[in-house]
C-alpha cells in the first residue's frame, strides 16, 4: 500500500482476514504516577478504594460465571484492610495517595509473584485495583474499555483476559493493539469471535476517540479517515467474505481431494456455535478453559456433564460429526492453581501437557473417564489425543491408558505433533496411536527455540519457517505410510496459502478458529491437488519463511488473491 | 488475648475461595484477629491477600488469636471446615451471625 500525503497509515501484525471500517473507542492505559505525586489526602484514598469496591461488586452482581467471579474477587481485593493500611501509612508518612497505592500494590504483587502458582496469576488483579484507585485519585477516565454507544474499532496499548472478557461484542467491529502478539489470548479471542485483528500497531494510540479508521487483518493495517476509495474496498471484502460464507460443501480441492475442515472450541457453548457453520466437526477442543480459574480440579461427574454437552452438539450431525478432544494442555502460558509448581525455570520446556502424568497421574485418568463415559451417555465416538508428546514411548502409554478407561473402537486414540522430537519420528508415534495432529504454534515455538509470548520474536515463530515446513512434511510422510490421518490444529490452518501448502503434503484435516474457514475453504475449492502439491514444493524448496509465503502466493490465481487480500 | 491452632481441611488450602470465605467471616466478627502458620509471624485474618500469602496448605497448622473466645471457636472450626466443598458457603455464612451474637 502506497502511504501519500493523505491519510494516516499504522502498521501491526494482522490476526484474520477481515476489514472494517469504524469509529475509534480507545480503551484508557494504566495512569501513571505523577511526577508530583498527584492531589489527594488519606480521606481521598479510602474513598477511592470504597469507590472502587462498590464498582467492582456491582459488576460482579450484574456478570456471570467466570468473570462475575473474577470481579469479585477484584472487589474483595479493593476492600482488602492490609492493603489499606498499607496505603494510609504510607499517606501518614508523607506520600501522596497516588504514590502510596502504587507502592502498596508493587509490596504485595511482589509477595505473590515471588509465591508463584496461583497467586502470580492474581497480580492481575491487584494491577487492576491499583489502576482504578489510581484513576479515580487523579481525576482520570476509567481504565480498560468504555461503555460502547455505537459499533467501535477497539483501539488499547494491551486488552487484559478479563478486558477481552467483558468486550460488548455485539458492538465492537474490529480490535487494535500496540503491544500483544499474534498469539497472545486477545488474538485468539478475536479470532474466535470473528473479529478483525490487528496487533503490535506501533503508535495506534495517537488517534483520537471518535476518529474513523479502516482496519484490514489481511495486511496489518489501520488507516485514520479513509478515503472513499478505501471505504468501497472495506464493503466489497464484505462482500466477498458474504459470498464465501454461503459456499457450505464439504473441504476439498478443485478435483475433489478431500480436506476435511474443522473448528477449534473451547467451551461447549463455541460447540453449540461451531455446530451452526458448516465446518465438518471439531478438530480441536481445548479442555483445559474448563480447569482455569479453579483452585481444584474438576470432578468426574463436572466434566462428563461438559463432555457430553459438546459431543451432544455434534451427534449424528448430517454435516460432519467429528469431534477431537484434547486432553488438558496445562502448564508453561496457561499455569492452574492446582498443578503448575511455582519457580519452575523454564515452564515452557518442564511438566506441561500429557507430561503432568509424572506428577499428578489421576487427573488425566480421570478427563479420560469422564470423556469415555460422556461418549457412552451420548452414544458418540470421540477422537481424543495427548499434548506434548515428546516419544513413541509417551504416545503407546497414553493409548494405553485411553483403551483402558474404556476409549476404544470406534473412539480413535492419537497424539498431537508440537515437539521436534515427535514430527521427527512420527512413523514411530504413529505405530502406537490411530491418528496425529500437528500444533503449529507450539512446534514453531519448539522448532526455534523462541518464546511463543515474546512478541519482538515474531518473525521467528513464523509457521512459514523452512525448518517448521520441514517437520510438518515429515509429519505427513510418516502418515502417508501408515495410512493414518495427519491432521493440522494450529494457527497456521487458517492461513488461505498454507492450507495449499497442506493438502499438497497430505494433510487431511484442517482446524480453526470458525471465522477463517470461509477463505480457507475457497481458496481450497478454487485450486486443483496438482496446484496444492506445486505449492508444497516451492514452498519446502524456499530458504526462509517470506520467500516460501511469495512462491505459495504466485502459483495463486490472481483473481482469487485479489478477491481475498491475500 | 486468647489462643487456638486448627488444622487446614480445605483440600486445595487456604487460596482462592476458601480464603475469600474465611477472611469475610473474620470481617463479619468485626473483632480484630490474627492468624499464623506454624511459626511464622501472626497476620491480619481479615485480609485475604495476606491470608493467601501464608500459602497455608491442607494439614497445615495456623495458630487463631483474638480477644474473644466464641469467636475464635467459630473461625477455628471454619478452618477446620473443607471450604472447598460446593456447600461450604453456607457453612461459612451460618458461622458470621452465631458471632455477632457473642460480640
Amino acid at each position: 500500500m502506497t502511504v501519500d500525503a493523505g491519510p494516516t497509515t499504522f502498521q501491526g501484525v494482522g490476526v484474520g482476514r477481515g476489514m472494517v471500517v469504524g469509529p475509534v473507542a480507545k480503551a484508557h492505559p494504566s495512569p501513571a504516577v505523577p511526577s508530583d505525586g498527584g492531589p489527594g489526602d488519606a480521606e481521598a484514598l479510602r474513598a477511592a478504594f470504597a469507590a472502587v469496591a462498590a464498582t467492582l461488586q456491582e459488576r460482579a452482581g450484574a456478570a456471570e460465571g467466570a468473570i462475575a467471579e473474577v470481579l469479585a474477587a477484584t472487589a474483595q481485593i479493593a476492600q482488602d484492610p492490609a492493603l489499606l493500611a498499607d496505603a494510609e501509612q504510607r499517606v501518614a508518612a508523607g506520600e501522596s495517595p497516588a504514590q502510596a497505592v502504587d507502592r502498596a500494590v508493587d509490596r504485595f504483587a511482589e509477595m505473590f509473584r515471588a509465591a508463584g502458582g496461583y497467586l502470580a496469576e492474581r497480580v492481575t488483579d491487584l494491577r487492576s485495583v491499583r489502576d482504578r484507585v489510581l484513576a479515580l485519585l487523579l481525576g482520570l477516565p476509567e481504565p480498560g474499555v468504555p461503555a460502547l454507544e455505537v459499533p467501535s474499532v477497539v483501539v488499547a496499548e494491551d486488552l487484559s483476559p478479563a478486558d477481552t472478557a467483558a468486550l460488548e461484542v455485539d458492538k465492537v467491529l474490529a480490535i487494535v493493539t500496540e503491544h500483544g502478539g499474534p498469539t497472545g489470548h486477545t488474538a485468539i479471542i478475536a479470532g474466535q469471535l470473528g473479529l478483525p485483528c490487528v496487533v503490535r500497531t506501533t503508535g495506534v494510540m495517537e488517534v483520537e476517540a471518535g476518529r474513523e479508521v479502516a482496519v484490514d487483518a489481511a495486511t496489518g493495517t489501520v488507516v485514520v479517515d479513509p478515503a472513499e476509495e478505501l471505504r468501497a474496498q472495506a464493503r466489497e471484502r464484505a462482500r466477498v467474505q458474504e459470498e464465501l460464507e454461503g459456499d457450505t460443501a464439504p473441504g476439498s480441492t478443485a478435483d475433489g481431494h478431500a480436506v476435511a475442515l474443522l473448528a477449534n472450541i473451547g467451551t461447549a457453548a463455541d460447540a453449540g456455535r461451531a455446530a451452526a457453520t458448516p465446518a465438518e466437526g471439531v478438530g480441536l477442543f481445548r479442555t483445559e478453559v474448563l480447569f482455569l480459574e479453579r483452585s481444584s480440579a474438576p470432578t468426574l461427574e463436572e466434566q462428563t456433564a461438559v463432555y457430553a454437552e459438546v459431543l451432544g452438539a455434534f451427534a449424528g450431525r448430517g454435516g460432519g460429526d467429528k469431534v477431537v478432544v484434547r486432553t488438558l494442555d496445562a502448564g508453561a502460558d496457561k499455569p492452574l492453581a492446582f498443578v503448575t509448581q511455582p519457580g519452575e525455570e523454564n515452564p515452557a520446556l518442564g511438566v506441561r501437557g500429557y507430561r503432568l502424568v509424572r506428577r499428578e497421574p489421576e487427573l488425566l485418568r480421570t478427563q479420560l473417564a469422564a470423556l469415555a463415559q460422556a461418549a457412552k451417555d451420548t452414544g458418540t465416538s470421540p477422537w481424543v489425543m495427548a499434548p506434548m508428546i515428546a516419544t513413541a514411548q509417551e504416545a503407546a502409554d497414553f493409548a494405553a491408558l485411553a483403551h483402558e478407561v474404556g476409549l476404544t473402537e470406534p473412539c480413535k486414540v492419537g497424539v498431537m505433533v508440537e515437539v521436534p522430537s515427535a514430527a521427527l519420528r512420527a512413523a514411530d508415534l504413529l505405530r502406537h496411536v490411530d491418528f496425529v495432529s500437528l500444533g503449529t504454534n507450539d512446534l514453531a515455538q519448539y522448532t526455534m527455540a523462541t518464546d511463543r509470548l515474546r512478541g519482538s520474536l515474531a518473525d521467528l515463530l513464523d509457521p512459514w519457517q523452512p525448518a517448521v515446513l520441514d517437520l510438518v512434511a515429515a509429519t505427513a510422510r510418516a502418515g502417508a505410510e501408515l495410512g493414518k490421518p495427519v491432521g493440522v490444529c494450529g494457527e497456521s490452518a487458517a492461513d488461505p496459502l498454507m492450507a495449499l501448502v497442506l493438502a499438497g503434503l497430505g494433510i487431511t484435516s484442517l482446524s480453526m478458529s470458525p471465522g477463517a474457514l470461509p477463505a480457507v475453504r475457497h481458496l481450497l475449492r478454487r485450486h486443483d491437488l496438482d496446484t496444492c502439491r506445486a505449492a508444497a514444493d516451492a514452498a519446502l524448496a524456499a530458504t526462509s519463511a517470506s520467500e516460501a509465503r511469495e512462491a505459495v502466493r504466485a502459483l495463486v490465481d490472481p483473481a482469487v488473491r485479489d478477491a481475498l487480500a491475500l | 488475648m486468647s489462643q487456638r491452632t486448627a488444622v487446614v481441611a480445605s483440600l486445595q488450602g487456604l487460596h482462592a475461595r476458601p480464603a475469600a470465605l474465611f477472611t469475610q467471616a473474620v470481617a463479619a466478627t468485626g473483632v480484630p484477629v490474627t492468624i499464623a502458620k506454624g511459626d511464622g509471624a501472626p497476620v491480619d485474618a481479615a485480609s485475604t491477600l495476606l491470608v493467601m500469602t501464608l500459602g497455608a496448605r491442607l494439614g497445615d497448622e495456623v495458630t487463631l488469636a483474638c480477644e474473644d473466645e466464641g469467636v475464635l471457636e467459630d473461625l477455628a472450626r471454619l478452618i477446620e471446615t473443607d471450604l472447598d466443598a460446593p456447600d461450604a458457603g453456607a457453612a461459612a455464612g451460618t458461622a458470621a451471625p452465631a458471632q455477632e451474637a457473642t460480640s
